[in-house]
């Protein structure tokens, strides 16, 4: 039986018209956040997005939702400043490898610190789209482009590692054509009380095309995908023959049948330790052989909303003389007659 | 408290007026034997002003001219305007500290010396070649010796407090010896110590010996047999409190959020000498207030957009370099039309320059310092107590007017203190604010840019209100839908109707008023912190005998609507700025008056003498 649901992806669409590349990732993702958020019996008018500047950030102005379409790499700030106003609200931070980890790289990472309740989803196409095609913060090193003619000198980040490396309470990674797992994450993450970070691998049909090719391609998907399960061991290939074994040198591939199943390990995102997180990110940096797909970390710990608010409640049970008279008064006044 | 018996011998001298810079080694707790002899001073009635004066340095080497910190304070038994220009008293810790005041003592003025520092090493270290207090080279001076650190060690002997805190308390030892000069009630001293160290502790009891053996050293020593006594200022019956500029900005945003019934929100970054305003406010949660510190500037003004649009009234404050980096978020805040005060305590630059030192060189930042065309309201309190109604009315217009608008105060304003005879606070000037909660076009259509017809304000429609959902941004806004368009005539409009909105605020601000003579063939034109020390130097010429007008601004933009027909009614235009012309650029080019500019930047405010002798110079002139 299915339930009636308040929503349709209709009563999400702005009615602005989508200007986007034709065949470009970003269409598929806004499809999958508008029918996820219809499946919600949260209301439409306690969604607010908040983007920076990027092709990802012209999100909010397809969104039939409050929005601000901010300032480049600013998005996590502003959001902070959104959701601590008003902690009823839903605030999703929609951001790129270029506004979240370049130019915005501080405020994201003192977002994730803070543990603000904030959604941000980090559409990683690994090239600056919208200024066409300068290597980004995630490019591949030696990467060619406009800016880099004969490769890009750059180490690139590792978006997963520097969310746990930042305090990240939540941290998964998806993949824009894959709109099942990515409806999961979303779910996930807007389950999760606190600061909620996804990747998503988008393409760039234009400037970056087939850079995920080894996760989407028909026949190289399969030995490439690792899912990561709760509770089940991380096993992945096309006869799940291979799996995932962590040990004091980090995380690394082996063949089940080399190890038995038993020496495999068991996802857990919710340990309190984030080092077996951390390794399992450290299986791929970008998506250039098999990948973690999935939620890497999921605690739980104050949002500082949360403490912001309470702070303020026990202040205000504290101290009572709230009017700017008992402020004077309390600072010291002397009468001239 | 026990009860103070001991009298001077003498019958005090009457004075008017006094002005004593406490002067040492940053770390000889000048600011506060300063503070502690203001707060003493304003409870026994005088009107006072005052202007600390410290290194950015928090502890530069002990000894030298970099290290010295100061507290100047003015006390009067009248209505004062500035904190005097020269020091009629100088207490000086340290042979660095005499040679870094000595310059602004009065011919023939105190000087009272902690003699246990002027030692061969301290002397060397302040640059002296030999010794001043015997080489004859302060003849032109009453010079009186105290032996500070020798008898700070015997009076805090018993207290337990040990090794080289003994020394601390020196400071107290001289501002006890300056209470018995000047007569200064020492209740709000003895108050204060068990208030803030419990005169049970090894620290409180230490201070208190230290002060009592101040006090008594000048009542049993015969040097100090003169004592002097400034009687109460006649001021306007009232109820006041002495307050800073910053603390009076603090408490007028606290007390605007109350009169429009909105949260307060500030996001900040700690910056000298912007900060004590995040930290006043820290500490008002139970008025439901909310801060945060934020990981830059940038975040500072970003977490503050962010509030604004869900409906807070938001507020990032910060100085110079904070200003230039928040410039961005300042731009989106204008294109959204969201209500943003920027509180600019501005110091003296550019870059890093005098962090600690006052001036008004971001006038010019304020005005034009964005990207695009982006006209934003600014305002400048006049005083410390001014700022609490400057805060309330950057609210105002803020609010009414849905624009990011800036308040610029200068660390002259925001450290300094003066008495501040309090308004009816349950009479404060109401603040309306709607948040929209009904579609405003047809067919239950919500259009976010759809303008009011006075005041060019679009909507405050808040996330949340269901039915009312919209996008704001950067780009450019369709009028009514705030769609985004690229059409060019709808960015000429809209850039045109952004423009005439803060333009219209000049039909709702005060127009300025002249003070002076009706002859004044001068005007003198003033803004922000200068303003005492302007009325003082006019005064002056007007009682010597040249008739000169004032008129202080407290709006820069848009400037009020009068300004331009008085200025047009004087031959001459004095503006005298702590910048290099900045405000008389400005006149210059908005109403074509040959203004003249007299410009310092020396990172101290004016003083009145200069102010006058300029008008003089002026009026003398016949060309």
């Amino acid at each position: 039986m299915t339930v009636e649901t308040r929503y349709t992806r209709a009563d999400f669409q702005s009615g602005q018209e989508v200007k986007w590349c034709p065949g470009c990732g970003d269409y598929t993702i806004l499809a999958s956040v508008q029918n996820f958020l219809a499946t919600l019996e949260m209301e439409r008018e306690k969604h607010v997005f908040i983007s920076g500047i990027g092709c990802s950030s012209r999100f909010p102005y397809y969104m039939n939702t409050y929005g601000m379409h901010s300032i480049h790499g600013r998005a996590p700030a502003i959001a902070t400043g959104v959701a601590l106003a008003n902690p009823e609200l839903t605030v999703w931070v929609i951001t790129g490898d270029g506004d979240g980890l370049s130019i915005g790289g501080n405020h994201l990472i003192h977002a994730l610190r803070r543990n603000v309740n904030l959604k941000i989803l980090l559409f990683n196409n690994q090239i600056y789209g919208l200024t066409k095609g300068q290597y980004s913060p995630t490019s591949e090193p030696g990467k060619r482009t406009k800016t880099s003619p004969m490769g890009s000198l750059d180490y690139p980040f590792n978006p997963v590692s520097l969310a746990l490396g930042a305090e990240a309470t939540f941290v998964a990674r998806t993949i824009d054509m894959d709109r099942n797992h990515t409806a999961e994450m979303l779910q996930a993450a807007y389950e999760h009380h606190g600061t909620a970070f996804i990747e998503i691998y988008q393409n760039c049909n234009v400037f970056n095309d087939k850079a995920f090719q080894l996760l989407t391609g028909r026949s190289e998907r399969d030995e490439n995908r690792i899912f990561l399960e709760d509770g089940k061991p991380i096993i992945f290939g096309p006869d799940n023959e291979m799996g995932v074994v962590v040990g004091v040198d980090g995380a690394k591939i082996v063949r089940v049948e080399d190890v038995g199943i038993d020496a495999i390990q068991i996802h857990d995102s919710s340990r309190p330790n984030p080092g077996v997180a951390f390794a399992l990110s450290r299986l791929s940096h970008g998506p250039h052989g098999p990948t973690p797909l999935g939620i890497f970390r999921r605690i739980q710990r104050d949002t500082y909303g949360d403490l912001m608010v309470s702070q303020i409640e026990a202040a205000q049970e504290r101290n009572k003389a709230t009017s700017i008279t008992d402020l004077v008064q309390q600072h010291g006044t002397w009468t001239v007659e | 408290m026990q009860e103070e018996t001991l009298s001077p011998p003498k019958p005090p001298e009457k004075k008017d007026r006094v002005v004593i810079r406490f002067a040492g080694d940053s770390g000889d707790g000048m600011q506060l034997a300063g503070s502690r002899f203001t707060e003493s001073s304003a409870a026994f009635g005088n009107d006072l002003a005052t202007f600390p004066d410290y290194p950015a340095e928090i502890r530069a080497p002990q000894g030298t001219l970099a290290g010295v910190s100061s507290f100047q304070v003015h006390i009067a038994d009248w209505d004062i305007l500035t904190h005097g220009d020269e020091a009629d008293v100088l207490v000086a810790m340290n042979p660095a500290a005499l040679k870094a005041n000595l310059r602004d003592v009065v011919a023939g003025g105190l000087i009272l010396v902690n003699e246990d520092s002027f030692d061969s090493r301290n002397l060397e270290k302040a640059g002296y070649d030999g010794n001043p207090l015997t080489d004859g080279s302060l003849a032109s001076y009453h010079v009186m010796t105290a032996p500070m650190e020798k008898l700070t060690k015997i009076a805090v002997a018993e207290t337990g407090v040990k090794g080289r805190s003994v020394l601390r308390s020196k400071n107290f030892f001289a501002l006890g010896l300056i209470s018995w000069m000047f007569n200064r009630p020492t209740d709000p001293i003895y108050e204060w110590i068990d208030k803030k160290f419990g005169t049970d502790t090894p620290v409180g009891q230490a201070n208190l010996e230290a002060f009592r053996a101040g006090f008594n050293f000048g009542n049993t020593t015969e040097e100090f047999h003169h004592t002097y006594e400034i009687l109460p200022a006649k001021l306007p019956s009232g109820t006041y409190t002495n307050i800073t500029g910053n603390q009076a900005l603090a408490w007028g945003l606290v007390a605007a959020a109350k009169s429009a019934g909105l949260t307060l929100f500030l996001g900040s970054y700690p910056i000298t000498p912007a900060t004590s305003i995040l930290e006043e406010i820290a500490r008002l949660k139970h008025f439901g207030v909310k801060t945060f510190q934020a990981e830059d500037e940038i975040a500072g003004v970003g977490v503050s957009l962010g509030a604004a649009f869900t409906g807070h009234l938001a507020v990032t404050t910060t100085s110079g370099p904070g200003v230039a980096l928040k410039s961005e978020t300042m731009s989106l805040a204008l294109m959204t039309e969201l209500p943003l005060i920027l509180v600019d305590v501005q110091r003296a630059g550019p870059s890093t320059g005098l962090p600690t030192k006052v001036e008004q060189s971001d006038l010019m930042i304020a005005l034009y310092g964005r990207h695009g065309e982006a006209p934003v309201p600014v305002l400048a309190p006049s005083s410390p107590s001014d700022a609490f109604a400057i805060a309330m009315e950057a609210a105002r217009i803020a609010l009414k007017y849905m624009t990011p608008v800036i308040l610029l105060s200068d660390g002259y304003l925001a450290n300094g203190a003066e008495p501040w005879r309090l308004p009816d606070f349950d009479d404060l000037p109401a603040i309306s604010v709607s948040h929209a909660t009904e579609p405003n076009g047809p067919e239950g259509v919500f259009y976010p840019y759809a303008r009011d017809e006075v005041t060019g304000a679009r909507p405050w429609a808040i996330p949340g209100t269901p039915g009312l959902e919209h996008r704001v941004g950067g780009l450019e806004k369709e009028a009514l839908t705030g769609n985004v368009s690229y059409d060019p005539d709808n960015h000429e409009m809209m850039t045109a109707a952004r423009a005439a909105k803060i333009a219209g605020i000049a039909n709702d601000i005060p127009e300025v008023e002249v003070y002076g003579p009706d002859d004044a063939k001068l005007l003198v034109v003033s803004w922000g912190s200068t303003f005492g020390s302007v009325r003082a130097g006019v005064n002056n010429a007007n009682r010597d005998g040249y008739p000169t007008a004032h008129v202080h601004i407290r709006y820069l933009n848009p400037f009020p609507r009068n300004l331009e027909e008085i200025l047009a009614r004087y031959s001459k235009v004095l503006v005298p700025e702590m910048n290099r012309g900045q405000l008389s650029a400005v006149l210059r080019a908005q109403y074509l008056t040959p203004t003249v500019s007299l410009s310092k930047v020396q990172g101290a405010p004016f003083m009145a003498t200069e102010i006058t002798k300029k008008i003089v110079e002026l009026l003398e002139d016949q060309s």
